[in-house]
């Protein structure tokens, strides 16, 4: 079969089978040669292909929750949109949660993925209280802080390279409403940006829409959403049906004049400033979800997302730079996110470091890849690093100055036999 | 309501209990072999509907055991799906090797109308509820890569019909479904055209909704009422040229 991930480049030739118990996953880890877990295929690049994968999307049961702390035990298929529809009507909500409610638990613990929240609630892993993985032998081992701490910090944010994650407790939140309060505010240029994230850090969720083809006085024009669960309005979720993107677009619709247009709209669409308006959960921190196949607008020929993260004193001299590149090279994108994060966690791969993360849509073309390997230097001698659930192209040389820890994670999957059954694209890339 | 699940264990059989479970609050008792992963699922539609589900031991193909199995009901269903389905290679296995052919006929048709005759006596004396049998397209008409099923949903098919005819005088109701491709662990080594396969969720909401209008049949995907038409207008003499 042909398989591929969010960003459909690239398409590669794969067997595929779904298990539904663990004797059956455990059948398909005895077979000889290596193997990927791939849930529901939203990581963007090669970290969910290979030549042989298992789905884990029938692998999706909810096995326990606890209404009075908030602990729900569940399969690693289960998606967080499921999570959310079931547990949302009884007041609690993910701790934790990217952009997206279409991926799966195992996926999330694995991208070890951060959401809005991440400068007061760090990522995913923190509201991860245990989780079950099936190492290369076939054993199951429960990882938590407490018990294979080693396996736990390499397992979160290890891209699945450690083994398949088959159970996972993790801790919802309590909230009293399906709607937040959220505060809009135009924001000029990349001073003024940073400044309003400074002035929001108390609130729980902050994000920034930026348009990247602006420069000058104008480089880093952006809109901050930022928000907090609201206290008032009814705990129902109606998640509808999204509506899909037919086809795919053709490539010649997404160039610098149409995307200018896009950004110019979007910004002068926005409010100035509005404070504490209510608005329901799901557009807020889902927006995309309301698109099916949002993907194919970037035509036949697939996209990638370039993250990057920059350390807080570097962010603003760092980013100013690569935006002025981007700019330059016109290469826009319509998405383009800004958002502060916190400390990082110490586990062995995960992203996020404390400064500023930048996230750009951008269409696969020839003079793409070059130029982002010019960006990746600018990244690196800033002592940045790329997310990996979103890389497709980045070089094991920028891998490595990226996560310093990469020797430590590399020197695990050597001891424990992961190196010979877990691979994606990616790891073989990476060489780690 | 009390929804009785035969053949439970299939992806159709689980989306169909979890559709009775969200749009009924239906109790729910899955019935099929493998009591692990039955398990697995009883708790799981708990948390996810806030319904009672429970699971029991139910083979289809031990035919004798079928009246004892009812009989023991604590609690008599209002509802009962068929839901048991084998399909395998055809060309590989079923043709070489007729006790997979038997195999498909006993789980695909006689563990029905087994078991299925015994539900029907006690509806008809109670005057009410509904069975509804999962069947196939593949029933309609014979083709040389999957006869030997089709076959045997055929025979589910006119099986289910005689029911029909026989029961609704008593006001019990029979539907036959009809699905298409639907992406599940029996067709997953199968290349299924994407445009034409469901997910087992959208089959689900088509077999509860026409249960609620009372339908007799009901193609699930809509658009193979009209692709089963075409096909069974094509004369038997072009057709027997075909490669379906």
């Amino acid at each position: 079969m042909e398989l591929t991930s969010w960003g459909r480049y690239p398409r590669i030739k794969a067997s595929g089978k779904h298990f539904e118990t663990r004797e059956q996953l455990k059948r398909q880890m005895d077979q000889d040669g290596d193997l990927i877990a791939y849930g529901m295929g939203r990581s963007y690049g090669d970290s969910a292909l290979n030549q042989r994968v298992v789905f884990s999307s029938r692998f999706n049961k909810i096995m326990n929750f606890n209404p009075e702390t908030g602990l729900v035990a569940c399969e690693s298929g289960v998606s967080l949109q499921e999570l959310i529809s079931v547990f949302l009507p009884q007041g609690w909500f993910l701790s934790v949660t990217p952009g997206t409610r279409l991926i799966s638990v195992g996926g999330a613990i694995a991208s070890d993925v951060h959401g809005k929240n991440h400068h007061v609630a760090g990522c995913f892993s923190t509201s991860v209280d245990s989780f079950e993985l099936m190492l290369p032998g076939g054993e199951v081992v429960l990882c938590s802080r407490e018990e294979n701490e080693r396996l736990f910090r390499a397992t979160c944010g290890g891209m699945g390279l450690t083994g398949i994650i088959l159970t996972a407790v993790i801790r919802l939140q309590k909230v009293k409403s399906a709607f937040i309060r959220e505060t809009v505010k135009q924001c000029r240029n990349l001073e003024e940006i940073f400044h309003c994230f400074e002035q929001y850090q108390k609130l729980p969720y902050s994000v920034a829409w930026i348009d990247c083809l602006e420069s000058g006085e104008k480089v880093g024009r952006s809109v901050l959403m930022a928000g907090e669960h609201a206290d008032t309005g009814s705990l129902d979720i109606k998640l509808n049906r999204p509506v899909s993107v037919p086809f795919d677009f053709p490539g010649f619709c997404l160039n610098r004049y149409s995307v200018k247009l896009f950004n110019r709209l979007y910004y002068h669409t926005r409010s100035t400033f509005v404070e504490n308006r209510l608005v329901p959960l799901d557009p807020f921190f889902y927006p995309l979800d309301s698109i099916g196949h949002w993907n194919r607008i970037y035509g036949k020929g697939g996209f990638t997302q370039y993250q990057l993260v920059l350390p807080k004193t570097a962010s603003y001299e760092g980013l100013k730079l690569i935006l002025d590149r981007i700019a330059k090279q016109g290469l826009g994108s319509f998405l383009a996110v800004l958002k502060l994060c916190g400390p990082g966690n110490g586990n062995d791969l995960s992203f996020p470091i404390e400064g500023y993360s930048l996230a750009l849509d951008l269409k696969i073309e020839k003079k793409l890849f070059p130029f982002l390997n010019e960006l990746d230097r600018i990244v690196i001698d800033f002592g940045g690093r790329l997310y990996l659930t979103k890389d497709v192209r980045m070089s094991k040389d920028v891998f490595r100055k990226g996560y310093p820890l990469w020797e430590t994670f590399a020197e695990l999957r050597e001891t424990m036999g992961m190196k010979e059954k877990f691979n994606s694209l990616q790891s073989r890339r990476l060489e780690v | 309501m009390n929804l009785l699940v035969l053949g439970a264990n299939s992806d159709v059989a689980y989306a169909v209990a979890a559709a009775f479970a969200r749009h009924e609050k239906a109790s729910i008792l899955l019935a099929s072999r493998n009591m692990e992963l039955l398990e697995k699922k009883v708790q799981d539609l708990t948390i996810r509907y806030g319904v009672e589900v429970s699971c029991c031991y139910f083979d289809v193909t031990d035919f004798e055991s079928h009246a004892a199995f009812y009989e023991s009901l604590q609690k008599k269903p209002d509802v009962v799906v068929y839901s048991a389905g084998y399909m395998p290679e055809q060309q590989a296995d079923a043709q070489k090797n007729y006790k997979e052919a038997q195999k498909i006929f006993a789980i695909n048709f006689s563990g029905a109308a087994a078991m299925l005759e015994v539900v029907a006596g006690d509806f008809e004396k109670q005057g009410h509820g509904s069975i509804i049998g999962i069947s196939s397209v593949a029933g309609e008409r014979g083709r040389q890569s999957n006869y030997i099923y089709g076959s045997s949903k055929a025979a589910f098919n006119s099986y289910l019909s005689g029911m029909r005819n026989r029961l609704c005088k008593r006001g019990v109701h029979v539907m036959t479904v009809l699905p298409g491709f639907i992406h599940t662990k029996m067709t997953e080594s199968l290349e299924l055209p994407e445009l034409l396969t469901a997910q087992p969720q959208e089959v689900a909401e088509d077999i509860y909704r026409a249960f609620r209008k009372k339908k007799n049949i009901i193609y699930t995907k809509w658009f193979w009422r009209w692709i089963m038409l075409v096909i069974k207008s094509i004369p038997e003499a072009v057709f027997k040229r075909m490669g379906l």
